[in-house]
């Protein structure tokens, strides 16, 4: 059904350029990160890549931990695709595309391991805290994994623990000095391919003819911790290990911004 | 006695009253409210006569009747083609309008249009509902293939045309692209990469600045900042 533009994207990046002038591993400019943009919310950041915009907001709670592990604190992570931000998002339950991006931004932070989960609990087996992130999406312009995944890392390096009185409970109107400490700072870029070409960031209508996408969550130093394949052609070992350089570098790049 | 509360070329914006008393009309873009008359959308006043227009600045397509359109076919009927028009209204391509080929009674349609396919098209008729019919028969009027889609603001589409194709002719002049600008604010350009992308960020540039005065100069020397010469277009139609 896209074939015409299909045919037109390959033509252009076999001359390494993009729709919009871009070269293939270029992201789309300005890339902007405000940090602080909710009262109510523990942390917040707005992230800004070209004209996709996201929110993500940290909320923390004191919570029972769960049987299987008793010494830990927990994460959520939880997005929402505003009917507001594209023509074809829906209001209703969340859709799979919706899923799809809350699990992988929950991974990333997840399995680099950069969550001191011991560190979150209160009381063993009794008290924990539990931090929720959710990620809002403001304007739908193509590439929303990334964005997302810099907002939640944003929200969380922006996130203060609200202080606690004497009964224990939360108050969520003080805030202490204590942040959430990170080991590290997992990133997700994700790489589209199109015909044989590899791009970063896709606008919407590259979107619309990618044939296979890889998000890799890095650290700082390189070290993966998270993938996930979409698309639905198949990709060669070639074309991952390819992908996963492209996609590391860029993860550099992007944490400069943090 | 009638107050008219603002001057021409100003600015208004919807709700906004014009003016009271019964001795003026309203016309396209305001409507009357009691003794008022009152802007319906975003724009520039033009005082005409006893008439007060509206230009508008902004809003969608509305479809028209002998505008050569864009348009993206959405459906393939027994009787011909469904468009997508980039308005509210969608439209109707029959099978009868569609070319001046024969074409035999339960012929496979999806080998002239198919659906996602761009086409040019006429408007021959729209109703008080708003049914639009469309006609592939004209000069100039076809399937569009290769190139690039662009959307433009359809009330700036007259100003990137320009005075008789001016502006959209010294754009393909200098760039070396084809370009055909639909009334309903979608244009095709194709040609080399680098300028197709100055087409437009031209055309971008137009809708910015289509409200202040020398824009064809300044256009000109854009263009010509960005390395474009007056020079014969390439015709690269058979890619």
């Amino acid at each position: 059904m896209n074939s015409e533009l299909r045919n037109h994207i390959i033509r252009l990046l076999e001359s390494g350029t993009r729709l919009d002038g871009r070269k293939l591993t270029d992201y789309r400019q300005p890339i902007k990160i405000e940090y602080g943009v909710s009262n109510t919310a523990e942390g917040s950041a707005k992230v800004q890549i070209g004209d996709t915009e996201v929110i993500a907001g940290v909320k923390v709670e004191i919570s029972t931990p769960f049987p299987d592990t008793p010494e830990e604190g927990g994460l959520m992570v939880n997005t929402e695709l505003l009917p507001l931000s594209s023509p074809d998002f829906e209001s209703g339950p969340p859709g799979i595309e919706a899923i799809e991006l809350a699990r992988v931004v929950d991974r990333a932070i997840r399995e680099s391991k950069a969550v001191d989960f011991k560190g979150l609990c209160i009381e063993k087996g009794e008290k924990a805290w539990f931090i929720m992130i959710d990620v809002i999406s403001l304007n739908s312009s193509g590439n929303l994994l990334d964005a997302a995944s810099l907002a939640a890392i944003a929200a969380v390096k922006d996130m203060r623990f609200p202080a606690l009185n004497d009964e224990g409970k939360i108050e969520y109107k003080e805030k202490t000095d204590k942040k959430l400490g990170m080991k590290a700072w997992p990133l997700s870029v994700t790489v589209s391919k199109i015909g044989s070409s590899f791009i970063v960031d896709p606008d919407l209508d590259e979107e619309k003819v990618i044939d296979a996408r890889l998000t890799v969550g890095s650290l700082d130093d390189g070290t993966l911790c998270s993938m996930q394949k979409g698309g639905n052609s198949p990709l060669a070992e070639q074309d991952i290990l390819q992908m996963i350089d492209i996609a590391v570098e860029k993860a550099k790049e992007l944490r400069k911004m943090l | 006695m009638t107050e008219i509360k603002v001057k021409d070329k100003d600015i208004v914006v919807p709700g906004e009253v014009l003016a009271v008393g019964m001795d003026n009309l309203p016309g396209q873009g305001t409507y009357r409210e009691g003794d008022n008359i009152v802007a319906g959308r975003l724009g520039l006043v033009q005082l005409d006569g006893r008439a007060i227009k509206l230009i508008p600045m902004s809003g969608r397509y509305i479809p028209k009747k002998n505008d050569t359109i864009i348009c993206k076919v959405t459906d393939v009927s027994m009787n011909g083609w469904r468009v997508d028009t980039n308005s509210p209204y969608s439209a109707m391509l029959p099978v009868r309008e569609a070319t001046s080929e024969f074409i035999a009674r339960g012929a496979d349609l999806t080998q002239y249009y198919s659906m996602g396919d761009y086409i040019v098209a006429k408007i021959y008729n729209v109703t008080s509902q708003k049914l639009v019919d469309i006609s592939m028969k004209g000069p100039g009027l076809r399937k569009l293939r290769g190139g690039r889609m662009v959307e433009v603001a359809s009330n700036k589409v007259p100003r990137i045309i320009g005075k008789q194709g001016s502006m959209v002719s010294m754009i393909k002049d200098m760039t070396g692209c084809n370009i055909i600008v639909g009334q309903n604010g979608i244009a095709w350009i194709q040609g080399d990469p680098e300028k197709e992308f100055l087409a437009i960020k031209t055309i971008r540039k137009i809708e910015q600045e289509s409200h202040l005065s020398g824009l064809t100069e300044r256009i000109k020397s854009f263009l010509e900042q960005n390395g474009c010469t007056q020079t014969q277009r390439v015709n690269n139609n058979e890619l």
